[in-house]
């Protein structure tokens, strides 16, 4: 399956939810889908989308944080996964799209390429306890429903193949996006208040 | 040596005068008898990273939640949180209030600390990132005040280094 396609099934369920996602492919699939004020589109420190997702989440606990997060990124910190797992945030559901590859940079395959590395046993082994591992648009569409269900720190690692867009760039300033990503929250906040 | 009680004390209440709803920390000495009193505030939320550029997404993540934040960390743990604070914090103007455990300075009797502590200021100066030297028990409530107001109004990073002064007791 290709990544865009899970990021097509869960698109229409992430216009009320806090999307933090890695650069490249990733951030540009998502972009083209149609972008959103609550979108964050990290572009480069690679391995971080999750330790911001930490950060929305703990301050955030009636929202559900989504982060998409990818192989080459999630090996850059991959004490992340320790840190959820003590951290537990309840509303956080983190997707790594597993391509095996450095899509991004020239498609160096990363450690996961032929299995090498199984990054959804290194969530379990790191302490999360809801884990699932795909690698079809069904299952994968399945383990998203039951994951914003579940209402606890869930992470679906999406086997997915190593294919991007064929063009990359956005109309939003990375600034704009920060400014805005928080205007969005701060509106939210304050509706909820009333 | 050891760390000083009524030190840790004051720089904790001055954490406390900026509002924050939470701190990032990766524990080390210097910084244990202020931890444990995050530890045991209700107020604050304390989030213990494994290395210290994850909590430079933390801090992100709770600014963008409209939260206030403080980093704690050593100087080494600075070095090790530079892409993160470049590529976060300095390129998307996202603020960070780093209090920094400046080791391997003045009256440094380990070795294994001095390297990085040389470097620190010349790093910071590099990085463009203001900073201050706490030392005086007196003064570091201000300062870490000003460092937290400053680091809003700029967006930037701040650093207030912690030295040795402040937070070993004298012999």
């Amino acid at each position: 399956m290709k990544r865009a396609e899970c990021i097509g099934m869960l698109y229409p369920d992430l216009e009320d939810k806090p999307v933090v996602t890695i650069m490249g492919a990733c951030a540009q699939e998502l972009y083209d889908l149609g972008h959103r004020e609550n979108f964050f589109y990290l572009q480069h420190a690679m391995g971080l989308a999750s330790s911001i997702g930490l950060g929305l989440a703990v301050h955030l606990p009636r929202e559900t944080i989504v982060v998409l997060d990818g192989d080459g990124s999630v090996l850059m910190n991959l004490g992340t996964l320790a840190t959820l797992a003590r951290q537990r945030p309840r509303n956080l559901v983190l997707f790594i799209f597993d391509n095996g590859s450095l899509l991004s940079t020239g498609g160096f395959e990363s450690h996961t390429a032929g299995g090498v590395t199984d990054l959804a046993a290194i969530a379990r082994a790191a302490g999360i306890e809801h884990v699932a591992a795909v690698d079809s648009v069904l299952a994968f569409g399945e383990a998203a429903i039951e994951a914003f269900a579940r209402r606890d720190l869930s992470v679906i690692v999406a086997r997915v193949a190593a294919v991007g867009p064929n063009h990359y760039g956005m109309d939003l300033q990375l600034a704009e996006n920060a400014f805005r990503f928080k205007r969005w929250i701060a509106a939210r906040k304050a509706a909820e208040a009333i | 040596m050891s760390v000083s009680y009524e030190n840790s004390k004051i720089v904790f209440q001055g954490i406390k005068d900026t509002g924050v709803t939470s701190l990032s920390a990766l524990p080390e000495t210097w910084l244990g008898l202020l931890l444990q009193q995050a530890e045991r505030d209700p107020d604050v939320r304390l989030i213990q990273v494994a290395k210290e550029e994850e909590a430079i997404g933390v801090a992100a993540g709770a600014y963008f939640a409209g939260e206030r934040h403080i980093l704690l960390m050593q100087n080494h743990g600075l070095l090790a949180a530079i892409n993160g604070i470049v590529s976060l914090a300095m390129l998307y103007g996202i603020p960070l209030c780093m209090l920094v455990a400046l080791r391997g300075h003045w009256g440094e009797p380990y070795p294994w600390h001095t390297r990085g502590g040389i470097v620190t200021e010349g790093v910071l100066r590099a990085l463009n990132i203001p900073f201050e030297y706490a030392r005086d028990p007196t003064q570091v409530r201000r300062q870490i005040r000003e460092a937290y107001t400053f680091s809003q109004s700029s967006l930037s990073p701040v650093a207030l280094l912690l030295t040795r002064d402040l937070m070993e007791e004298p012999l």
